[in-house]
């Protein structure tokens, strides 16, 4: 019953904010609530055994990803304050289009009768985790660590000013 | 033992994908549609860490490919975000149907 | 009181996700509860104590008296100035955004608050004893970062939002170099959780922290400083430059939480670096009290643990009284430069010396490792080659640093040349 109320708050913090980008028109506002979503992640995280993966949504995800989003908008504020409307032409036909597809999975996805195992978990995630990591997985957590230094600098050198002389916008 | 049926955790992440997918698909600004592809991303978590745990309690595969979307959600992002500024410095724009030219 | 323990362990024991061990036990639920309380109210109580000796302390080190009109000695000034905060008006300026701008100083406050939860303050009393411990500090930290961007951006301020600007950009840096240290402690200690870090700290298994691995320490310490934003590190609020950064436009009961979490957050870190590097609550007789009477070695640990957290204190306020203020270009060239090329060295070589003294682990979980070839060294001969091995990475920098300071100054020295002739 606890754990059920513990699930109803954070899905209001994740499907609130969710609602939260596509109602509001400003931006910064967008941005807010998606880090609001994303700590509601967190929490789900938590409920679902994976307390890493929750430390590791906060770190990356609110810490870096929403904030490196609140930044960009700072940075292109101009943006914001534009009067004219933030949806293009398709928001009618995306409107019709999302909750069918929303139902249409639904659907589809409640027929199964999913294989759920009631085991308990047992043991620490965590271990098994770092096992996994550096055994059965070590060569996708290689990859990914060089995906990661390539985005690095090539991020870098996309958002460097080539045009001006000293990069005063830095 | 746990209280959830799966079947939340499904409803939960199917409405979540169609909210980031309704951002990406309305949205002008190339920022808000990141937001959305970030919450379609999200969704799809959900989804590998809650079959993980209803399915196979004692293993940790869904997990593993959770850290490994966040990663590349990561990346991307920080991809994305220095393109956007990049474009913003030299066309005054972020407003993906104004981004239509090749090259500049 | 026998009842009101079993109520309480009957409705922690139901919930599981709260990060407790199965076998709840009511002494268990009881030390939790009380680490609960200290991190609840005595830490935020203690910004009040914290402000008088940080003014006391400065005022003696630029050789003035500094508050002694309210109470004895000025005890009671810190009283007198949380009144002051609490009556002041509570203003919005009219172009801020109202909910983010409110939002703001809760979020700094809380984030500064939940650290807390995970310092173990004497031997079994602890707020919540996670697998994940030093990561999750590193996690709430994100929240604080997040409460002042929305309180810089909120104000409708061009300074709040330098400040905030600058506030993101450093505190983005430095927890790089901050958390590669962490990392390294928790390669040495071989474990996320603080409790876990503070045993292995006795003197059975080698040592604090602080003598084994000096390096990581510095790092760590600088870069925490860093991260609550005080002095020499205080560009997000350099008075001087930008008025007083993202706070700048709040007043009364808000502005009070921000200096909460000011206070607070660097009460964390003094607390955090006597968990992590000076051994926590360890010291002399306390193990062998809690043996005979765990009250009586509760006690003595928290002495143990509140005196390295004050001599902790003591130094960032000395910091504070004594050095510059960095320039902002300076200050991120600092954590990028250099702090964080030398944690990544540090961390390396951390790594090949522990996976030389690593003693063999194989648990029923199936995995195992085998022992490394210097196991049979044990803790002490690990804690003597990790500070041999810190010694030499600081002796590269060292030389590292010298060599670029040499050619800077060749070119400077040439450049003057040229501008001469």
């Amino acid at each position: 019953m606890a754990e059920q109320i513990v699930f109803f708050i954070f899905t209001i913090l994740v499907l609130g904010g969710g609602i939260g980008i596509i109602s509001t028109k400003n931006l910064y506002y967008s941005a807010l609530f998606l880090s609001m979503t994303l700590s509601g992640m967190a929490g789900y995280f938590v409920l679902l055994n994976a307390g890493f993966l929750a430390a590791v949504q906060v770190v990356v995800y609110v810490g870096a990803i929403a904030i490196l989003i609140l930044f960009a908008i700072m940075l292109s504020r101009r943006m914001m304050t534009s009067s004219e409307p933030q949806t293009n032409r398709q928001t009618w036909l995306a409107a019709i289009v999302s909750p069918l597809l929303f139902i249409a999975i639904l659907v589809l996805v409640l027929q199964v009768n999913w294989p759920v195992s009631s085991a308990a978990p047992t043991g620490d995630a965590l271990i098994l985790l770092g096992m996994s990591f550096l055994g059965s997985y070590v060569i996708p957590f290689e990859v990914i660590s060089v995906l990661l230094l390539v985005a690095l600098v090539g991020a870098i050198i996309l958002a460097r000013d080539t045009h001006t002389d000293t990069g005063r916008e830095q | 033992m746990t209280a959830i049926p799966l079947s939340w955790w499904v409803s939960v992440a199917t409405a979540l994908f169609v909210i980031g997918l309704y951002a990406t698909l309305t949205r002008k600004n190339a920022i808000a549609v990141l937001i959305g592809l970030e919450l379609m991303l999200n969704s799809a978590n959900i989804n590998f860490v809650a079959f993980n745990r209803y399915t196979t309690p004692n293993q940790v595969g869904g997990q593993i490919f959770a850290v490994f979307v966040i990663a590349i959600a990561a990346a991307e992002a920080a991809v994305a975000l220095a393109i956007i500024i990049a474009t913003y410095r030299r066309s005054a724009t972020v407003d993906v149907e104004d981004i239509d030219s090749m090259k500049f | 009181m026998e009842q009101l323990i079993n109520w309480l362990a009957n409705i922690l024991e139901n919930t599981s996700w709260w990060g407790l061990p199965a076998d709840v036990s009511a002494a268990v639920i009881v030390w939790s509860v009380y680490g609960f309380i200290l991190a609840l109210v005595v830490a935020p109580m203690a910004m009040i104590v914290l402000t008088w000796l940080e003014r006391k302390i400065i005022a003696r080190i630029q050789d003035r008296i500094g508050p002694n009109r309210a109470g004895p000695f000025g005890l009671l000034q810190a009283v007198a100035d949380a009144i002051k905060m609490l009556t002041k008006e509570d203003t919005t300026p009219a172009g801020a955004d109202r909910v983010p701008f409110n939002i703001g100083p809760g979020l700094a406050a809380v984030a500064a608050i939940l650290i807390y939860a995970v310092i173990p303050v004497a031997p079994g009393i602890v707020g919540t004893d996670l697998n994940i411990g030093i990561f999750y500090i590193v996690a709430v930290g994100s929240f604080g970062v997040l409460g002042i961007l929305m309180a810089g951006w909120s104000s409708n301020n061009k300074y709040a939002l330098l400040g905030a600007f600058r506030a993101v950009s450093q505190l983005v840096s430095y927890e790089i170099p901050m958390v590669l240290s962490l990392i390294t402690i928790a390669v040495v200690a071989g474990s996320m959780s603080t409790v876990t870090i503070v045993d292995k700290q006795s003197w059975v298994n080698g040592g604090w922290y602080l003598i084994a691995m000096p390096v990581t320490f510095l790092l760590f310490f600088l870069s925490s400083v860093a991260e609550v934003g005080r002095s020499p590190f205080d560009l997000l609020e350099a008075d001087s430059e930008i008025v007083a950064g993202f706070h700048v436009e709040y007043s009364g009961l808000k502005f009070g939480l921000f200096m909460i979490a000011e206070y607070v957050h660097a009460l964390a870190v003094a607390a955090l670096t006597a968990t992590l590097f000076l051994g926590g609550w360890h010291g002399p007789f306390v193990t062998q009290l809690t043996a005979s009477s765990p009250v009586a070695g509760a006690i003595l640990g928290h002495i143990y643990f509140l005196l390295k957290v004050g001599v902790i204190v003591f130094i960032l306020m000395w910091f504070r009284g004594t050095l510059p203020r960095f320039r902002i270009d300076q200050l991120l060239d600092f954590g990028w430069k250099f702090m964080t090329p030398v944690a990544l060295l540090n961390l390396l070589v951390t790594a090949f010396v522990v996976k030389l003294f690593q003693p063999g682990v194989s648990t029923g979980m199936g995995y195992a490792i085998s022992a490394g070839p210097l196991a049979s060294f044990g803790g002490v001969g690990q804690t003597i080659a990790l500070l041999i091995a810190n010694l030499l990475v600081a002796f590269l920098v060292s030389l590292a640093v010298r060599a670029f300071a040499r050619r800077s100054k060749a070119q400077a020295l040439r450049a003057v040349a040229a501008v001469e002739n």
